[in-house]
């Protein structure tokens, strides 16, 4: 099998922001991601999984340089990201996309859906008359499912899973390469979630897209994810095909986090519990960042801090015990 | 023995900017004695305001018909005063959003402790004692120096901890638990889930579960309740529901879970439209224009509960006799 050429490569990402605010940053800084390395490739989706205060929303952030690193490096299409300029970064934008949690909370409430889809084409100046963009605009509205009567009505005529829908139209509308979405159903209804699932997994592959798709739920991210990657504290501690991982987790955080997966049924065994809480990243432990919670711990996890390796071809874990 | 709660054609009316929306609308449902009962909904549904009502706490909706009769004694008729006798005593709730529910600037031994001086007359001394226990029962670590800890100090798993130690202060007979996890991580999810088995156990109660999470209802419930648009369209053992479930909006919500199945890029079996507004439900079944099933009768009939098997209750047009395909 050969492998589709990355669209998205990250190297030693590192982002610290001042705990609980702090008078002009003053206070402690904690490291919401600490060394990252991820790559998404054309027409790959990559799940990436961990509990509040992993890091992921931020790596999420990252990549499509919402936020900017304070060391790592990004390469987009193999040119430096980091390095382009404003303007030409306004430009390159338009190849990369977010879609966010809340669908309630990232359209404006005073602009009409016609409106908010073809901003962006307004922005990127894409299409030669206002009235091309109307059109492109009702065409991304049917593409993900809605009435191209929806452009004169306000986001609060509709429904959560609509404005999702409308969300990842935005997210559409210039022809993005990467989309990075966010925890996309986490605020929607069970029966809502199934669609927007299938309109992302239609979208990526009529469209090629490389996705990088934010969860905290593990059902979800099986079902959309070829490959997987779990964050803890602000590191990946594994990674590999979503498949393999899911059958034989390696590393013991991952094993816990699917033991913990509610079960599908009642006549399946209990879920199974991991105990204590994650630390603050303020003073992350010494050593393996998980050592903490973990069932298997040793002598060597509290000294030493376990690299991210290859151990198998296309999975990586960080743990000594491997 | 009787159920320990039944509730009876119960309505509840909220004011709308269209007019009086009816969120709760004919509910029948009976919890028996020793039992978590979950009641499973999507937004919309009306499972928060049918729970609310058993504490009468609705407002600013109203509660316009029904009965709901709690270990013996209607509820309906108790005056404002004696309900309050009954709320934290008898029957304890446990919130969301413990965030939101705790006070933020009393300690949380104090609030642990509170229900215990209003409704047992004990001195502060020995509510805090007793709230120190509670603390410890529902496995906050070092409980002494947490419950002079305000709430901010605590992740969303201790509160969610806090929560439960101070809905069971009073040894109440049913917990009414609304969406208990759902503001939490799995692995946290997992934890609350299994003090919930713990404590049911160990304090003989009873258990009136609030959940969207068909997982979290596989986990703890023994009874469930599906509701659709105000109305329960589906009642089974917790066992039967997830084997053999009859109503198709049942068989909707097991489907749009993720299945095991390792293989990727396939599609879920996604229900059309959206959860019906409340305002205006649609005529008929109410689930009638998203149902894979519908036939003739379900665009103008409402289907009657019917009770194809035992301990089994189903409204829908498809198990009715009458009309049998």
């Amino acid at each position: 099998m050969s492998e589709a050429s990355p669209v998205v490569e990250a190297r030693g990402l590192v982002k610290s922001f001042a705990a609980h605010g702090g008078l002009l940053g003053t206070g402690p800084r904690f490291r919401a991601v600490d060394g990252v390395d991820l790559v998404v490739r054309e027409r790959e989706t990559v799940g990436l999984v961990g509990e509040s205060g992993s890091g992921k929303s931020t790596l999420g952030r990252l990549l499509v340089r919402l936020v900017d690193p304070d060391a790592g490096g990004i390469r987009f299409d193999g040119a430096d990201l980091l390095a382009v300029k404003a303007a030409p970064l306004r430009r390159l934008r338009r190849q990369f996309q977010i879609v966010f949690q809340d669908p309630y909370a990232s359209l404006n409430p005073r602009m009409r859906v016609g409106t908010l889809v073809r901003e962006p084409l307004d922005i990127h100046r894409i299409g030669s008359t206002r009235a091309d963009r109307r059109e492109a605009a009702a065409r991304l509205l049917e593409e993900v499912g809605l009435d191209r009567a929806a452009m004169d009505r306000f986001p609060h005529e509709f429904s959560g899973g609509q404005r999702q829908r409308i969300g990842i139209a935005r997210a559409m509308a210039c022809g993005p390469r990467f989309v990075v979405a966010d925890e996309p159903v986490s605020a929607l209804d069970a029966s809502i979630q199934a669609q927007i699932l299938n309109l992302l997994v239609d979208l990526r592959e009529r469209h090629g897209l490389a996705l990088l798709f934010i969860a905290h739920d593990l059902r979800i991210v099986r079902f959309v994810a070829s490959r997987v990657a779990v964050m803890y504290l602000g590191r990946i501690v594994e990674e590999g095909p979503t498949a393999e991982v899911y059958a034989r987790p390696l590393h013991p955080y991952t094993k816990a986090l699917l033991e913990a997966v509610p079960r599908r049924r009642p006549s399946d065994p209990p879920a199974r519990i991991l105990a204590g809480e994650p630390p603050s990243p303020v003073n992350p432990p010494s050593g393996c960042r998980f050592r903490t919670r973990c069932p298997v711990a040793e002598a060597v996890c509290t000294s030493e801090d376990p690299p991210l390796r290859q151990v198998a071809s296309g999975r990586r874990v960080a743990c000594h015990l491997v | 023995m009787a159920p320990l709660l039944e509730i009876a054609g119960l309505k509840v009316e909220y004011a709308s900017a269209r007019g009086p929306v009816l969120a709760v609308d004919g509910l029948d449902l009976a919890v028996p004695r020793g039992m978590t009962y979950a009641l499973v909904g999507e937004s919309g549904s009306g499972k928060t305001a049918s729970a609310y009502s058993i504490l009468r706490l609705v407002e600013p909706g109203r509660i316009t018909a029904g009965r709901i009769v709690f270990d013996g004694r209607d509820l309906m008729t108790l005056t404002e005063k004696e309900m309050r006798k009954v709320r934290g005593d008898a029957i304890g709730l446990a919130f969301q959003e413990p965030g939101a529910a705790l006070h933020p600037v009393l300690r949380i031994g104090t609030q642990v402790g509170e229900a215990l001086q209003i409704h047992r007359g004990l001195s502060r001394k020995q509510a805090w004692a007793e709230a120190v226990k509670l603390l410890a029962d529902v496995a906050l670590p070092d409980p002494e120096r947490q419950a002079r800890a305000y709430p901010h100090e605590l992740s969303g798993g201790m509160k969610q901890r806090v929560m439960l130690a101070i809905a069971l202060s009073c040894r109440p007979k049913l917990l009414v638990a609304d969406e208990p996890t759902s503001a939490l991580d799995v692995t946290i999810q997992a934890q609350i889930l299994a003090l919930l088995r713990r404590l049911k156990a160990e304090h003989d109660l009873t258990v009136l579960l609030i959940t969207h999470d068909l997982g979290v209802v596989a986990e703890v419930a023994d009874r469930v309740g599906v509701m659709y648009a105000g109305r329960i369209v589906e009642e089974a053992d917790a066992a039967a529901l997830f084997d053999d479930p009859k109503h198709p909006y049942t068989r909707a919500l097991l489907a749009a879970v993720p299945s095991d199945d390792p293989k990727t890029g396939r599609r879920l079996i996604a229900l059309p439209g959206n959860v019906p507004d409340p305002a205006a439900p649609p005529s008929g079944c109410r689930f009638h224009p998203r149902c894979p099933e519908r036939f003739a009768p379900c665009d103008s009939d409402d289907p009657a509960m019917t009770e194809p098997e035992a301990g089994r209750r189903v409204a829908c047009h498809l198990y009715d006799r009458a009309l049998a395909r």
